[in-house]
């Protein structure tokens, strides 16, 4: 219950029910940078369905001055512009909310509340005296009620200014119109109810040196800056959009402005083998390459990952994950992909993961990504989901060093070949079990055969029991040194020393670093662990060790995670308490935070 | 150990291609086919075509998926990086590679089951895709390795050795390539390197997908009476409808593209290979032309061989997509990195 006392200005949830297709993510992105200009900590969720037009679709703006970005079980303002899923979204508002409709229609007078205040704004009414064309007037409606927005909870109208300017400053005749619908609402707001409603922004200064972005787009940055040149693709939900990121930013760095040629290499392929094909055969001939796709392409990929295991062919593939099994939910999110991606194809077989928490991180281990393949001459995923791709975060700025060279990893040129006396594909010289390779094209003593059949150090083909044993160990012996090169996994100690644990990864960050608050100041401190990446360092196993419970938190239902850490480190069983979300919305803090409460409540009283 | 390199000796004497390499040179390790496999005919003709346009090993990628055929890269151009890859997928490969880099010659090593079962969605989009690569489908009608299946390339009404008739139509890779806007489709006969050297060459110096159809017999599985892709069979049957001509630097060349009677390609070491026609009424100019005689003959059973189309003004792969002339993975990082100024100033527009 939101009694007066609790103190809501700049922490509040606005959930906006709308039908896809009417232009309200345009009338969303705006609410939400607006509140961002402001200097207040934001974050959307756009919960958007598979379908291009007419279903329904919501949209949450979390603003938390303490800058928490999960989202949570509480809505303080519901924007109900969806007759159809009205009833629904009447009965989300969180007790002392305020639900906003459109009065132009008569609610459905048998759904009443008494514990939430309702606010009927004429929208379409207002807009359609205005307002000549139809299409114009859907559209206006959804600006309208950022308008409503802005003088019921305080939102700088010059800046929402500011922020449609610069939105059309291509086509200036909408900056007047947007910016009428926007009045109409604002007006009526401050002439029909008392405003500000308690619930309301004020500015503040907590966003400076911050930018709201998706993972998607600084994942594409990160491909951009590594230096990748060739991308190959299938079109999947959610992934597509780092696709045409990627595409976006070429456009805007790497073509050639007096000839128009391409820096860069995109091919749409015909299905995701082809893709994950054509992304093999590039980075075998020594161009960085990378493919986008999610679950469903990573099942079709499952033999070339096996090839390129084997035969030792860096590879960067980009799992953005989304509701399985199977088709499953598209436009939903979740963390399903782990075992999946982790030991990918079949024979023994496994490959490293690299786990951003966020749109920055996902830049960077992008990057990360890149390196590591072409110095363990193995494919690396890099396993973000729908949350972090296609959703807008607020994250530091990001940052370039300029001093940064790729890590192209162990490339005999014409050169070196010279100087040896034979060249040996799969020979380990330097014990890490790292070999040497050389690039086609460059010299005939470099030449080798790379064969997904039985090879032999030397590159042949080989049955012979000895050879082929030689090679997989030789492999595992790889693993290992993977070990040490992928991210280390990062530590965020309690305040006091504590036998509690918590292990997340991914998306689930900012619901566990909430809750970690919520529990301290209920007395339960835990230590907490954040995984960036498969295999497991050894910190995973100290903190492991070091833990009587560690509750290891994920968003799939099998607990993949626990899986893999029983899999893949020494800790006993009894140890991990799984605390698992799954139904495709981001994980709320609320949940994590009452479920380890319950768990150590009820173990206390054992 | 199941592989054997070739004894090279060199003696005094021997014919030498201007780049001063000889044959053997062109060569790979030995052949583990079935005696008289056709297969070990069409690489004894890639040897030949690649020493006589003396083409440097290491300018060379040469790719297959799985199959007899796709042992095959194995055995020539030993100095040449090789590419065996899963089961239908050589064509994914070739693009990515040559979107690496296109200055690579490309030589796409396939079978029947490879390319027209398993693959026939990756042979289909490399050739829509026009990617520069010489695309060979060893096709003898059968599964090999797995003994002795049919492929779809087998004729509705053929037999297998076990006497089973094969009552599926069959796939024809040739008019599948001109169906498919292919810009190079030919067919020729592994027992016929008189004809299969110069196709060879033209197709490495077509720029764009060059699909040549071989029939290449299977000793083991499908070379027996009631085959329609055997020895005997196809010897009786084949119709060459064009004849080659290798035209010296020296001679001139009046026409370029002539598609009255003949067509002049261009090779990579200067020359020329004239292609005649030997059927007056064959239309070999469009694609309508090129399947209704196809197809005119197939009725007949009768397997037409020769230079069959050819588009050399359709825009390849890299024309379509606009790429930069230097290779994409020898450019410099300095080349593709926007630098930390860039990302700054791009990130005005995420506030």
């Amino acid at each position: 219950m939101t009694s007066p006392e609790t103190n809501r200005v700049n922490d509040f949830v606005i959930k906006i029910a709308t039908v896809n297709g009417t232009g309200s993510a345009s009338a969303n992105t705006l609410l939400m940078k607006a509140l961002f200009r402001m200097g207040i900590p934001v974050t959307g969720k756009n919960l958007f369905p598979s379908n291009i037009q007419g279903l329904p679709t919501w949209y949450e703006i979390r603003a938390s001055r303490d800058g928490y970005n999960a989202r949570t079980g509480r809505v303080d303002v519901m924007v109900a512009m969806n007759a159809q899923t009205y009833a629904q979204d009447l009965a989300e508002v969180s007790p002392g909310g305020y639900l906003i409709y459109d009065a132009t229609w008569p609610r459905d007078a048998q759904l009443e509340r008494d514990d939430i205040e309702i606010i009927g704004i004429p929208l379409a009414e207002m807009v359609n005296e205005r307002f000549d064309k139809p299409r114009v007037r859907i559209l206006m409606k959804n600006i309208a009620y950022v308008g409503a927005l802005c003088g019921l909870m305080d939102i700088d109208l010059g800046i929402v200014r500011g922020l449609v300017e610069d939105t059309f400053s291509a086509k200036p005749g909408l900056i007047d119109s947007n910016m009428e619908a926007i009045e109409l609402g604002f007006d009526h707001a401050r002439k029909h109810f008392d405003c500000p409603l308690p619930v309301r922004a004020e500015r503040m200064d907590a966003s400076r040196g911050h930018v709201l972005i998706d993972g998607n787009q600084a994942a594409a940055l990160g491909c951009v800056y590594a230096g990748a040149t060739v991308g190959a693709w299938y079109p999947i939900t959610p992934s597509t959009s780092l696709m045409d990121a990627f595409e976006r930013f070429c456009g805007k760095f790497r073509r050639d402005p007096e000839t128009g040629e391409n820096r860069y290499c995109i091919v749409q392929a015909e299905d995701e083998l082809a893709a994950a094909g054509m992304v093999i055969g590039a980075n075998w001939a020594g161009a960085r390459a990378f493919t986008p796709t999610s679950g469903p392409g990573i099942s079709l990929m499952g033999e070339f990952l096996g090839f390129a295991y084997y035969t030792e062919i860096p590879a960067v593939f980009f799992d953005i994950q989304r509701v399985g099994p199977s088709t499953g939910m598209p436009t939903r999110t979740q963390q399903c992909d782990l075992i999946a991606a982790a030991y990918a194809s079949h024979g023994d077989t496994r490959h490293p993961l690299l786990i951003p928490s966020d749109p920055a991180e996902c830049f960077e281990l992008s990057v990360t990504a890149f390196d590591l393949a072409e110095r363990l001459q193995t494919p690396v995923f890099v396993l973000s989901d729908l949350d972090i791709g296609m959703n807008d975060w607020m994250v530091p700025e990001l940052t370039w060093d300029d001093g940064y060279r790729p890590d192209r990893g162990k490339v005999l040129d014409a050169e070196a070949l010279e100087k040896l006396d034979v060249f040996h594909r799969f020979a380990d010289i330097d014990g890490d079990g790292i070999a040497y390779r050389t690039l086609p094209g460059s010299d005939p003593k470099g030449a080798y055969f790379v064969r997904g059949s039985g090879h032999n150090r030397y590159g042949g083909y080989t049955e012979d029991a000895e050879e082929y044993q030689d090679v997989v160990d030789r492999l595992l012996c790889k693993w290992q040194t993977a070990r040490e090169l992928v991210p280390a996994a990062k530590l965020t100690e309690a305040d006091r020393p504590t036998g509690i644990g918590i292990v997340a990864f991914g998306s689930s960050h900012g619901a566990v670093g909430e809750a970690l608050d919520r529990l301290a100041a209920d007395g339960i401190h835990a230590d907490y662990l954040r995984l960036r990446a498969f295999p497991f360092g050894e910190e995973v196993q100290r903190f492991l060790d070091d833990h009587e419970t560690v509750f290891v938190v994920e968003q799939n239902r099998d607990a993949q995670m626990r899986s893999l850490l029983l899999l893949e480190t020494e800790v006993e069983r009894r140890k991990l308490v799984s605390i698992l979300h799954y139904n495709g919305m981001p994980i709320p803090s609320d949940a994590v935070t009452e479920r380890i409460r319950e768990h150590v409540r009820r173990e206390a009283a054992a | 150990m199941t592989w054997i390199t070739k004894p090279k000796v060199d003696w005094a004497g021997q014919q030498r291609n201007p780049l001063g390499l000889t044959i053997r040179d062109y060569e790979g390790v030995m052949s583990t086919l079935c005696a008289g496999c056709g297969h070990d005919s069409v690489t004894a003709a890639l040897v030949q075509a690649f020493w006589e346009m003396a083409i440097r090993p290491e300018q060379v990628i040469k790719l297959s998926g799985i199959g007899c055929s796709s042992k095959t890269p194995a055995y020539f151009l030993g100095g040449a990086h090789g590419f065996n890859s899963v089961h239908g997928r050589m064509p994914s490969i070739a693009t990515g590679a040559l979107a690496a880099h296109r200055d690579l010659i490309a030589v796409g090593i396939s079978g029947d089951g490879d390319s027209l079962s398993i693959g026939m969605g990756q042979f289909a989009h490399a050739v829509r895709r026009n990617i520069n690569v010489l695309y060979l489908i060893e096709n003898n009608g059968v599964y090999g390795l797995t003994k002795g299946q049919f492929s779809a390339s087998a004729d509705c009404g053929s037999k297998s050795k076990r006497g089973v008739e094969s009552r599926q139509q069959a796939i024809d890779p040739v008019a599948t390539a001109i169906t498919l806007g292919g810009s190079f489709a030919a067919r020729s006969f592994s027992g016929d390197k008189k004809q299969l050297v110069p196709l060879i060459k033209a197709g490495l110096s077509h720029p764009g997908c060059a699909v040549i159809d071989v029939i290449s017999p299977c000793v083991t599985f499908n070379d027996h009476e009631g085959s329609t892709k055997s020895y005997a069979f196809t010897r009786a049957h084949h119709e060459a409808v064009t004849e080659a001509d290798l035209v010296e630097p020296a001679e001139a060349i009046e026409t370029e593209y002539d598609w009255g009677d003949a067509v002049n390609v261009t090779v990579h070491d200067g020359s020329t290979i004239r292609f005649k026609k030997l059927e007056p009424d064959y239309d070999w100019s469009s694609r309508a032309g090129a399947l209704q005689y196809l197809e005119h003959h197939r009725e007949r059973g009768e397997v037409v061989t020769g230079l069959l189309y050819r588009d050399a003004d359709q825009p390849d792969f890299h024309t379509i997509a606009k790429t930069a002339k230097q290779p994409l993975r020898d450019m410099e990082y300095e080349q593709l990195c926007p630098g930390s100024d860039a990302l700054t100033s791009l990130q005005d527009r995420l506030r």
